[in-house]
């Protein structure tokens, strides 16, 4: 079923950017294995790959940010060793990433002469993309992002590069602007130049691309001409074929369940990238959330856990609307939170039997003498019920990564589970432990905890979950049960392809 | 050949539990510094080790200690009370001038309530408005100091008093032990239960440890760190009073002298002054070791200058050593 790639052109002498064999280790993990990537003149090539797949450290090396363990890079065809950011601009390439590298507290011209950049020509490309009233004395701090990634652009553009790099610069960007970037991307390429541009956008892709190379794992697994259709052949590139993470859960349907949510979320938005997400949470339901990297999940998480503040929409809980100004408003309404990342939930130095009991101290009206007794057959269960290996348990640091993930659950274990909003709980963590916390999160919801999942692994969603919704460029765009949650079915909403209608 | 390779692994791996006993109990070591340092002390000047000279050791260290108390606590969320020193001069200076007027508990509730008051004003700074709690602590302890001076002025005509419940507990001795003891042992033993037996003295921990971990777990900072700097300026106040009846002679800047040594004892203590960890046996000790440091230098006849100076180097030497023993696993 995998579609080897098809061998490159013999001729690579017209390739203005030639990237050969590129392999990168960090430590015991295999970052980039072998990665290859060719910009001919005159062409836009998309790169792609799923989270993971070694995207970012590719683009890294091919910015000169850091040096491959092995492979080379040429640019025009001169073996040009690419050393540092600097170099690789000097040598045509010239990348521009989603977030704008400008220093805020300067104003727009002191940030041209850092790179050197000719005002002349900056005006040019900033009009070019929309924006020719922009004055030179702006505090960068003061000006909205959308403009901020225009004028990272046109600076990289009156570089004149070779070969310009776009990383997602369209994420969250307004329609009109997305526009105007492919527009002004195209005519780079129609002047003889070269680009690479990343997008999670397909629709993007297809407008402007010429071919596209998957990375799957750390290597490059295909490069394709940009066709009719073309959608079903990434989306299966980049998914491959998986380890197995277990056993299946949702062999069956389950049936909706009825009556009121436990949590109804309407038309909620948070600043920067959520715009719209509306579904419903029901006790004994994990409901699944899937999304590209940024696509305003985290907002979302962030919002229901009472961090941020909703820019609109609503809130309920069991029916009745809530708003929150604190975590800790949040936990009374019911809501717990396990965080992506693990170094922000837990007290590194302290004992796993203190990160636990936690919750148990926070409201001023528990702060006098400890309920030991409680306390102690309280962390107790949670950590018989999470196996948690606690040999090492006088300081949590001294824990191993899957031992921590555990903590951070347990601790609302035993505060008492109603509404369990988890973070990609099984980020980087090994099998064996992703293996046992599936089950939990079943065992939870049959006791009718509601349990909301993002997820990066989409092999998780059957596994874990009972049905899933999308969400893509700040919006829910769709609600799939686990028994039609196939990894091509997710990968293809999650990248905004509809399902009935095909490619979009 | 073979065999010898596991006796190392074991031999490792005590040292390596040795280590982590230590970081787990910082005491130990300290105290054993404590020891050392006393038997240099009695080479230096033979016979000078006594009951009297304990009593009077203990005596000396025991207003330091509760003014490291205060560092300890405020360490622990990451902070520190600059404030300290000035407000327990306050403190005294009120007591000590309100005496003759209202009377000794009037006076000495009046003062409690300076120091509260500075608290207040600390903790609104550091929990509330979110200012940097050594800029905070040391504006408050600027303002207290000019607010004293003026304070000075209405009551210049008054005289002073020392109420003799203060006088008993700083200059007076029950079995050659100072009664200072009989306010300092129940002290200690709330501040020691306070910060491992109370849910308020778990979250300074969990404050100074990782404080976005601490509102995940619904906890409002603001709270805490308002109590917190309240109960350091009340401690703070409450030295003063002791120490305002052993010194027996109130004035604009009675306390002050303490205030950096107060953090040195803290330190020494092995709290962090980067929160997250800390205990306030070990601030006892290390108010022991400064003071039996001040001994031997004063023994060593040495010029004013130097003997400030090879005490700041031993503050440092005594610090840095004890962490890298400490912190290595």
């Amino acid at each position: 079923m995998t579609s080897h790639p098809d061998p490159l052109p013999a001729s690579t002498a017209d390739a203005l950017l030639d990237a050969r064999n590129v392999a990168k280790s960090f430590g015991a993990v295999r970052a980039l294995t072998d990665a290859s990537l060719t910009v001919r003149r005159g062409e836009v090539v998309a790169l792609m790959g799923a989270n993971g797949a070694g995207k970012s450290t590719f683009v890294k090396i091919l910015t000169g940010a850091i040096r491959p363990d092995a492979g080379r890079v040429t640019i025009r065809g001169a073996e040009a060793r690419v050393g540092s950011p600097a170099e690789a601009r000097r040598s045509g390439l010239v990348p521009v990433y989603q977030e704008p590298s400008l220093i805020p507290d300067l104003d727009v011209s002191d940030n041209l002469r850092l790179g050197d950049t000719d005002a002349e020509a900056f005006r040019h490309w900033a009009a070019e993309l929309g924006h020719p009233e922009l004055r030179l004395d702006a505090m960068i701090r003061d000006l909205p992002l959308a403009t901020l990634r225009i004028i990272d652009l046109a600076r990289a553009l009156a570089s004149t590069p070779d070969v310009l790099l776009l990383d997602e610069l369209t994420a969250a960007l307004p329609t009109d602007l997305v526009e105007r970037v492919l527009r002004v991307a195209r005519a780079q390429a129609d002047d003889g130049r070269g680009v690479i541009y990343i997008s999670h956008r397909f629709a993007e892709i297809a407008e402007l691309c010429d071919r596209a190379t998957v990375l799957r794992d750390g290597r490059s697994v295909g490069d394709v001409e940009i066709t009719e259709g073309v959608e079903d052949r990434v989306v299966e590139m980049m998914l491959g074929t998986r380890i197995d993470l277990g056993k299946r859960a949702a062999e069956t349907a389950r049936p909706r369940p009825e009556g009121r949510p436990r949590l109804r979320v309407q038309n909620l938005a948070a600043a920067p990238k959520l715009t719209d997400a509306s579904f419903e949470l029901h006790p004994g339901e994990v409901l699944g959330v899937v999304a590209l990297e940024g696509q305003g999940q985290d907002e979302l998480f962030e919002v229901l856990a009472g961090f941020r503040k909703p820019a609109g929409g609503t809130i309920e809980i069991d029916g009745a609307p809530a708003r929150f100004r604190h975590p800790a408003d949040a936990i009374a309404a019911g809501l717990s939170f396990v965080p992506g990342n693990r170094a922000e939930a837990l007290f590194r130095e302290r004992s796993v039997r203190e990160n636990i009991a936690m919750p148990f101290s926070a409201r001023a009206r528990t702060w006098g003498p400890l309920r030991l007794r409680h306390e102690k057959t309280r962390v107790a269960e949670a950590v018989e019920r999470l196996q948690i290996d606690t040999r090492a348990q006088g300081e949590v640091q001294r824990l191993s990564g899957g031992n921590q993930q555990k903590v951070t659950i347990g601790r609302w274990l035993a505060h008492g589970v109603k509404t369990l909003l988890l973070f990609d709980p099984t980020r980087g963590i090994d099998v064996r432990t992703k293996r046992q916390i599936y089950p939990l999160v079943r065992e939870l919801a049959e006791q009718g905890a509601a349990i909301l999942y993002f997820t990066s692994e989409l092999g998780e969603v059957p596994l874990a979950c009972d049905r899933a919704v999308v969400i893509f460029n700040g919006r829910v765009v769709d609600l799939v049960e686990a028994t039609e949650a196939t990894e091509e079915r997710l990968m293809r909403a999650a990248y905004g392809l509809g399902t009935a209608e095909g490619a979009a | 050949m073979s065999d010898i390779h596991p006796q190392a692994e074991t031999e490792t791996r005590a040292l390596v539990r040795l280590g982590r006993f230590l970081k787990d109990n910082p005491v130990i070591p300290l105290i054993g510094l404590l020891f050392l340092l006393i038997g240099a002390l009695e080479l230096m000047r033979p016979g000078i080790i006594s009951p009297f000279w304990a009593g009077n050791t203990i005596k000396f260290a025991i207003p330091l200690a509760m003014l490291a108390a205060c560092q300890v606590l405020t360490m622990l969320t990451g902070g520190i009370d600059l404030s300290a020193g000035i407000v327990a001069t306050c403190a005294a200076f009120v007591a000590a001038t309100l005496t003759p007027l209202i009377g000794p508990v009037p006076a000495m509730l009046t003062a409690m309530v300076v120091g509260a008051i500075v608290g207040l004003v600390n903790g609104f700074g550091v929990g509330i408005a979110r200012v940097h709690p050594l800029i905070m602590t040391l504006g408050t302890g600027l303002i207290a100091t000019g607010c004293l001076q003026v304070y000075q002025r209405y009551v210049i005509a008054t005289g002073t008093d020392i109420p003799d419940i203060l006088e008993w507990l700083g200059t007076g001795r029950t079995a050659g032990l100072p009664n200072g003891l009989f306010l300092f042992v129940p002290f200690a033993v709330f501040i020691l239960w306070l910060m491992r037996y109370t849910g308020f003295g778990r979250l300074l921990f969990a404050l100074g440890s990782n404080e976005k971990a601490a509102k995940l777990s619904g906890v409002r900072s603001w709270q805490v760190l308002m109590a917190l700097y309240v109960l350091s300026g009340l401690i703070a106040a409450l030295t003063g009073l002791l120490y305002l009846g052993m010194i027996r002679a109130p004035s604009l800047s009675l306390a002050n002298p303490l205030m950096l040594p107060s953090v040195a004892a803290a330190v020494i203590g092995g709290t962090s002054i980067f929160g997250g960890r800390g205990s306030f046996a070990g601030a006892i000790v290390g108010a022991l070791i400064l003071r039996v440091i001040e001994t031997m230098l004063t023994l060593a006849r040495m010029p004013e200058g130097a003997r400030i100076a090879l005490f700041g180097l031993i503050i440092l030497a005594v610090t840095a050593l004890y962490v890298r023993f400490t912190e290595q696993r």
